[in-house]
């Protein structure tokens, strides 16, 4: 089995999440990760959707999520032609001894403390998932209290957009 | 410039003149406190016959069987809560089936959903793995775009079941009525017109073949396309088979039929697929019913898999020429486009061989049964309904042995003369069905096949039709068991018949006969009459079909031990079909 990020565009109606993610549960699905915002355009979300399936079932959900009124669009994102992005917030014990070479590792990682307390910093990290990977493996001798983590999302390298004109151009996307 | 007033109405109002606008006709339903005051207005309105029903499962497989039988969208209507998830069957019947369908629920108001208020149950939520759609409307002013919506998903595609869910406090609120002009669906576009490439190519894969078999599902029904169908099958002298939901698609007194596939196929259509070189598969979605083991399913053939809905394309079984669309608009261009091969390139499939050899098999296996020494074989119960009934009648089975029998012992002429629960096997589907299929059909004959078991599942609804003056007639086929059950008990369980006797047979065989289905018929203001010999058969079914103003039921006290053949076990390679216990058939070299 491999990992595809699926990108999902909706409207943005109530439900629409629970409509996709049923979807999967139903089909025998796992989804991996699941990451929804809003797009340029108000009436139609994006989700960025991690499945980790053989070629065949992702057809057969790909074919199976189209038919969901609510979804408009799918595409999917081949690392290599993508940027994607993880962003994850980690909450490390730290001492006056350690705190240093906790804050050499934000500084390695390019990531950035955005809060401290006498016993702990959090780090916020952003990157692919295997970047972020590497960190928490540096970071953990110090010890781990909490980490929080968001899905992936990403997005097609280059100028076009997956959003495009003809989409723009369709009435009544307005949510209900 | 005057300024126009919007005419205010409630939205109840708007709801009941959306479904007017939309074209219904008739609704199944009841009602309860929070539908209720959708049932204000529907109690004037002169377009609209509501059926009071007396189960909401009743309603939602009236619904369908309306729709099955007309061809258009059937309507059911509930309370929230329990008169909801009381339709949630039939809606699961009618997703399997796509069977185009819209119930309406009533919810609680907007302020108590979320609360577990009284009556209260997350029907949307629910129902969302079993419909196309669904819909909660809390806003007045949507009730005639989402209606309009909802009819047109229900029944264009591939149809099926939509759900509107809505809350009482916007069936309550005054609003204005606005029937739109045109929907504004962007991620619903189902394909219609095939792609004239894979039309191509499947043109060319068929006068390759030698061996090719047209394996017809129920979708060659729901897009009408009978008509265009028999055009290619006669074009081409290719063989046909008719799944379960299929039957009626193709005459079953043409010659190139070969019957139904499947679990409870005939040898000769199992077999036909089991040594083809090409399925063209038309609106069928290789059911594991059909298939049996799906590794050693058709393990010669290429597959060209023709559905409207791409996701069944290549679902179960992969296909060398996928084509999307609508079967009726793919069968007409294939039939324009194998004329083409054969005019201008002088490319034509010859099949002769293959024929014959297939109508050989036909011949020499016919779907039969043996007549029990004493007592009234089922089967034959159904062959002198179907003979005395015609082609003209509408014929409704539940499930289990007594559906099989009629899918078998029926003479299907037309489409849409035969429904049934196929994907979902749903018991007491029949006596609604067929009460809704007589209601979408006034004036004809329409015939609930019906076995004990399923027959005491829903036949409350003869109160319905009794009062309603809707004369359906009922075939009870009486095993006094669960009989399907009790075959595959008798099959794999050494005959041991764990809870499988229903009791509803004569005392003769140490039942109870309970309930006595004559008194029950007579309790609900029918005519009971009961059968249990070859004698009165014919007598018995000529008395039921001159009663036409009131429904009937016949209770036929069949023979318990017969079974259905052919047979292939779950899970089975098709290959190892039986046409009676332990005998495969005899194959000779030549027959395949």
């Amino acid at each position: 089995m491999t990992s595809h990020t699926l990108s999902v565009l909706v409207e943005n109606t109530p439900g629409v999440l629970a409509r996709v993610s049923s979807l999967f549960m139903r089909r025998g699905f796992n989804i991996d990760s699941l990451a929804v915002g809003p797009t340029e355009i108000p009436e139609i979300s994006r989700m960025t959707i991690v499945v980790n399936v053989d070629e065949l079932p992702l057809e057969q959900v790909t074919k199976q999520l189209n038919k969901l009124v609510n979804v408009l669009k799918i595409v999917e994102l081949e690392s290599s032609s993508a940027v994607e992005r993880e962003l994850m917030l980690i909450k490390v014990k730290t001492d006056p001894q350690t705190r240093g070479q906790v804050l050499e590792t934000v500084a390695l990682f390019r990531a950035k403390v955005v809060d401290v307390a006498t016993d702990a910093v959090t780090i916020e990290a952003t990157g692919d998932a295997g970047k972020l990977t590497a960190m928490l493996n540096v970071l953990e001798p110090f010890g781990i209290r909490e980490i929080a983590q968001s899905g992936r999302v990403a997005i097609g390298r280059g100028s076009r957009s997956i959003t495009d004109r003809t989409l723009r151009a369709v009435p009544g996307t307005q949510a209900s | 410039m005057t300024e126009q007033i919007a005419e205010q109405l409630t939205g109840a109002q708007s709801l009941v003149r959306a479904l007017e606008h939309a074209g219904v006709d008739t609704i199944f339903g009841i009602p309860g406190g929070a539908i209720l005051p959708a049932y204000d207005p529907l109690f004037d309105s002169e377009q609209i016959r509501h059926v009071l029903v007396r189960h909401e499962q009743g309603a939602g497989h009236a619904a369908q069987g309306y729709a099955m039988a007309t061809g258009r969208v059937g309507v059911c209507m509930a309370t929230s809560g329990p008169g909801a998830t009381n339709l949630v069957t039939a809606i699961a019947d009618a997703y399997m089936d796509s069977v185009p369908i819209v119930a309406i629920t009533g919810q609680v108001a907007t302020h108590l959903i979320g609360t577990d208020g009284f009556q209260e149950a997350d029907i949307r939520g629910i129902t969302m793995p079993i419909t196309k759609h669904s819909y909660l409307v809390t806003d007045p002013e949507q009730i005639p775009r989402i209606i309009a919506e909802a009819f047109h998903i229900a029944g264009t595609g591939r149809p099926g079941p939509v759900l509107v869910d809505i809350a009482k406090d916007a069936l309550q609120a005054s609003t204005t009525f606005d029937w739109p002009s045109e929907l504004a669906l962007p991620g619903y576009r189902p394909t219609t017109r095939p792609h004239g490439k894979q039309v191509r190519e499947a043109a060319r894969l068929i006068a390759a073949a030698e061996r090719p078999v047209l394996y017809v599902g129920g979708g060659v029904i729901k897009a009408n396309a009978a008509a265009e169908l028999k055009m290619l099958a006669e074009l081409t002298q290719i063989p046909v088979v008719t799944t379960l939901m299929a039957r009626g698609a193709f005459p079953d007194s043409h010659e190139l039929h070969l019957g139904m596939p499947g679990m409870h196929g005939t040898v000769a259509a199992v077999a036909a697929l089991q040594r083809s070189d090409l399925l063209i598969s038309l609106g069928a979605r290789f059911d594991d019913r059909v298939t049996g083991h799906l590794p050693s399913f058709a393990p010669l053939a290429k597959i060209i898999h023709a559905d409207i809905d791409p996701a069944e394309i290549s679902k179960n079984r992969t296909a060398d020429v996928p084509i999307v669309g609508d079967c009726r608009e793919v069968i007409s261009e294939l039939i324009g486009m194998l004329r083409k091969q054969a005019d201008e390139d002088g490319i034509e499939g010859d099949y002769s061989p293959w024929k014959s050899q297939m109508l050989g098999v036909k011949a020499k296996f016919p779907v039969g049964y043996d007549k029990p020494e004493s007592g009234l074989a089922p089967q034959t119960v159904i062959e002198r309904l179907s003979a005395i009934a015609g082609p003209d009648a509408t014929y409704v089975a539940g499930v289990g042995q007594h559906q099989m029998w009629a899918a078998h012992y029926v003479d299907y002429e037309r489409p849409r003369q035969w429904l049934n629960s196929g994907g979902a096997g749903t018991m007491g589907y029949a006596v609604p069905a067929a009460m809704g299929a007589q209601v979408g059909l006034p004036g004809s004959v329409v015939w609930a096949i019906d076995g004990d078991g399923c027959f005491q599942m829903t036949n409350q609804e003869l109160a319905t039709c009794a009062i309603e003056g809707i004369p359906i007639k009922v075939a009870v086929i009486n095993n006094s068991s669960l009989g399907m059950v009790r075959q595959w008990q008798t099959l794999l369980y050494e005959s041991r018949y764990s809870n499988t006797d229903l009791n509803t047979g004569p005392e003769s065989i140490g039942a109870r006969r309970i309930p006595d289905f004559v008194k029950l018929a007579d309790a609900y203001g029918c005519v009971g009459l009961r059968c249990d010999s070859e004698a009165e058969l014919d007598a018995t079914i000529e008395k039921a079909m001159a009663i036409t103003d009131r429904p009937v039921v016949i209770d036929f006290v069949v023979e318990r031990d017969a079974m259905v053949w052919p047979m292939v076990h779950g899970g089975a390679s098709n290959d190892d079909i039986q046409i009676a216990r332990d005998l495969a058939p005899e194959w000779d070299d030549e027959d395949i």
